[in-house]
């Protein structure tokens, strides 16, 4: 079976477009999310829409699982491949299609990078608005299959909010168009159910993006708080005061501590935490809207505050941000990042949790937060050559999500369950509502092929989480009901 | 179960009696849209003794409500902390539940610039054909755990089964909203639009009607002001703007008492479609109404040419289907769809698709 599938792929895609020695395999072995790994049994990289119904006709026809990757940036193990398993690369498919000012729409393959929209955009005054960190190599057909975010979410939305259509294929190669260029359509919203999916109901091979004007102005106001629960209060008061700022973000001091001498942003240590608080516009809307935004965080008790003088100060100040990640890689050999989201009100609770949990778990973590969408990426850091290092970590995030769904929130924001957070998945919902995913990833997958083992436990699989969990005394907050 | 979820037990009961019986149940809050959809059949289920909001709070940006509660009461409690619902849902003449607000997913003026009801939904509770209740999405603004059931139940007219509860994301009502008239032509207007809307102007609806077309600008003062300069035009007093701005939503202009009357969802920037008539402009371009068409003229062939649908919003359809038809792989996955979720065929038979 192994070699027929590898023999049949042979056949309909060039010699290039195969890979199936072990060191061809490696480089696609795992995703964003290192800790996962497995070998494909091959990997095609079509180049065309055709290849690509021509490997999911292959696939169906040998019932040989398929697993469909953009840049391989995702952090939940959602493109780990299938042992055995057909590794479907769309890098090679990276050509934006068409830009349509006037409609403000553009037309990509997926393999097309998220940064490279917008930088094509630009001579337009026109962008695309989902801005993932990752987004100088993460791809617009990965970012549809993660519903990926950002942070000018809680203003500009997510993927699902800015992807107008989208076509590919089916297992059995047939070809699907959701969506349109016209703003309805009939029938069932397909297109929302498809966006999230991650590769489990069909594969993308274009994609129909919405463009919006670039704001002519933007500025960034930097705010410190002498106690996170403030900081958190202060999020609440610039929403209550009827403001939606392009971004809020937060970080706590042992993210700050972390990134300030590797960018020198300029961020104020002292702080228990800081907010960043962006606002964008016209210049009259930006500085009416900066100096409320100003006014609210100084009566929330602000300790200091500081708004970007200029464009390279605001990027400066974004920096630190946006090395959180790499800067945890300087702190500790591993770290992982988690992505649940909680109802905002709950943010000093969970951070306080997260403090014992550091203490129970004897690992750092730091935290950096969308505040504005409740959207927290606590950092664990580990080191994965000491014994018990990664078991522990793995806890550590798996208690954050379920304390995440306890207060109401869900266990990802934006990174997707993929492999990662399967077990989670028997947390948040019941077995019923298992069964209706199952239901609807069979509607459109009857052989299940499609990145199968991925995104919904299976109840076997959830019995046995169950089990571990009691027996390794991790349930947490046990006089909380269950689901 | 409290006592506010009691219907759920009838309902749950009732369900299961007409899947022994081979019947079918027809979903129904205040009957405002009645008109919409393919067909009505099945015993009536009424939806609106399950009712209330069970939790809102201003700074978290979500309101839930169950299934039966008006949506003038949603939109009251909502206007007292100063948010809104940006979706702008119709009113089409009553006091719509927001249960059928969202089964129906048919979104106002604001649409192209805010977002259509479906971008607002976060969370659902659903009873379905097995008497299964299902919880989906949330109330937190990201959420990518799971399928996205919810926003795939907005706009599914009832078919997958009981919306019992909805979570809705808000936004704060705008400081300032201005309305603006400009005499232009059809292409123009349409033009006019697209060209705007790739400006960072503060653009929260534009409709063209009878040569002339009608902007509103919502937001911080100093935009709205500068945008206003931008456009020029005749600002229009907030009452007749008012009653330009609801009768569009609500389908109560004139021209929306016209049968036929076709409602066709297009390209933003479709240049006019041959129909023979002017239509009713709204969506910056991308919704169009047009009565008194030829008996020959064919919108939905003209529709699907130039990329888009045209529903049969009024008027007794002879043997076609009022809504747009569907390819055959998707009706495939509807039908396969339907059969998971309502394997007895309980929930409003015939009302999105003929035979579903």
């Amino acid at each position: 079976m192994a070699q027929d599938i590898i023999a049949a792929l042979a056949e309909v895609l060039p010699p290039d477009a195969v890979l199936a020695t072990t060191e061809e395999l490696h480089p696609y072995e795992c995703d964003g999310l290192t800790v996962f790994r497995q070998l494909p049994k091959v990997v095609a990289l079509p180049r065309t829409e055709e290849e690509v119904q021509a490997v999911l006709l292959a696939c169906s026809r040998l019932a040989v699982p398929v697993v469909a990757r953009g840049s391989g940036t995702g952090l939940s193990g959602g493109a780990m491949p299938h042992a055995g398993g057909v590794l479907l690369s769309l890098s090679r498919m990276n050509q934006i299609l068409e830009i349509d000012p006037l409609s403000r729409t553009a037309r990509l393959q997926p393999g097309v990078r998220n940064l490279a929209v917008s930088e094509a955009a630009a001579a337009y005054g026109l962008y695309y608005a989902p801005d993932p960190s990752s987004q100088v190599a993460c791809s617009i057909g990965g970012n549809v299959a993660e519903n990926s975010g950002g942070v000018h979410c809680l203003k500009y939305g997510l993927t699902v909010h800015n992807v107008l259509a989208v076509c590919g294929y089916g297992i059995d190669g047939e070809r699907i168009e959701l969506g349109s260029r016209a703003a309805d359509g009939p029938g069932l919203d397909l297109l929302a159910l498809t966006i999230g999916s991650e590769g489990l109901l069909m594969v993308v091979t274009e994609v129909l993006v919405k463009l919006i004007p670039r704001a002519p102005c933007v500025q960034l106001v930097m705010a410190s708080f002498p106690e996170v629960h403030r900081a958190a209060d202060a999020v609440a008061a610039v929403i209550g005061a009827g403001i939606i700022p392009a971004a809020l973000e937060m970080m706590d001091r042992k993210a700050t501590a972390a990134v300030e001498p590797f960018v020198h942003a300029g961020y104020d240590l002292e702080a228990a935490a800081i907010l960043l608080v962006e606002s964008d516009g016209t210049a009259e809307e930006v500085a009416d809207q900066v100096a409320e935004i100003e006014r609210v965080l100084r009566a929330a008790g602000a300790s200091s505050l500081r708004v970007s003088g200029s464009e390279a100060e605001r990027l400066r100040l974004w920096s630190g941000r946006k090395n959180a990640f790499p800067a945890a890689g300087r702190l500790s050999p591993d770290y992982y990042c988690m992505d649940g989201t909680i109802p905002r009100k709950h943010v000093g609770r969970v951070l306080e949790a997260i403090e014992r949990m550091e203490e129970r778990y004897r690992l750092r973590c730091m935290n950096v937060f969308h505040a504005g969408d409740g959207n927290l990426h606590p950092v664990i850091l580990f080191d994965a050559n000491e014994a018990g290092s990664w078991e522990r970590a793995e806890r550590f995030g798996a208690e954050i999500l379920e304390l995440c769904v306890e207060l109401g929130g869900t266990i990802t924001g934006e990174h997707g369950v993929g492999i990662e957070k399967i077990n989670s998945m028997c947390v948040q919902f019941s077995p019923a509502e298992r069964a209706a995913f199952f239901a609807i990833k069979q509607a459109f997958d009857p052989k299940g092929l499609l990145n199968p083992g991925k995104l919904i436990p299976t109840l076997a699989r959830c019995a046995e989480y169950g089990r571990m969990r009691v027996h390794a005394g991790a349930l947490a907050h046990p006089e909380l009901p269950r689901f | 179960m409290s006592a506010a979820d009691e219907p759920i037990g009838e309902w749950r009961e009732r369900i299961r009696a007409a899947g022994v019986a081979g019947t079918s149940l027809r979903l129904k809050g205040a009957g405002t849209k009645d008109f919409y959809g393919e067909q009505l059949q099945g015993e009536l289920l009424d939806l609106r003794a399950h009712r209330g909001i069970i939790a809102y709070e201003p700074s978290e940006l979500v309101i839930t409500a169950r299934c039966g509660t008006p949506l003038s009461q949603v939109e009251e409690v909502l206007a007292r902390q100063g948010q809104f619902l940006a979706f702008e849902p119709p009113l089409y003449g009553g006091d719509p539940t927001i249960g059928g607000v969202i089964a129906a997913g048919l979104s106002g003026p604001r649409r192209p610039y805010a977002g259509a009801a479906r971008d607002f939904v976060l969370g659902t509770r659903l009873l379905d054909g097995n008497g299964e209740l299902l919880r989906f999405g949330g109330q937190v603004m990201k959420n990518v755990a799971g399928f996205d059931v919810s926003r795939l139940l907005c706009g599914s007219l009832g078919i997958l089964g009981v919306i019992t509860e909805v979570s809705l994301k808000v936004l704060p009502l705008p400081r300032a909203e201005i309305t603006v008239r400009l005499e232009l032509g059809e292409q123009a207007a349409v033009e006019s639009f697209n060209r705007w809307a790739g400006e960072p102007l503060p653009l929260s609806a534009a409709a063209w009607d009878s040569g002339a077309a009608w902007v509103r600008l919502s937001g911080a003062a100093p935009a709205v002001a500068a945008a206003r300069a931008r456009l020029g035009g005749e600002r229009i007093d907030e009452a007749p703007a008012h009653a330009f701005w609801s009768g569009l939503r609500d389908g109560a202009l004139p021209l929306f008492a016209a049968q036929p009357l076709w409602r066709v969802s297009l390209p933003a920037a479709a240049p006019a479609l041959p129909l023979g008539v002017a239509p009713l402009i709204d969506w910056g371009g991308a919704l169009r109404w047009y009565a008194g068409v030829a008996p020959d003229a064919d919108p939905r062939a003209r529709a699907s040419a130039a990329g888009g649908s045209a529903l049969l919003w009024r008027g007794t359809p002879r043997d076609a289907p009022r809504l747009h038809p569907l390819p055959g792989v998707l009706l495939q996955l509807h039908r396969r769809l339907k059969e998971r979720f309502d394997p007895r065929g309980v929930f409003n038979r015939g009302r999105l698709l003929a035979g579903l």
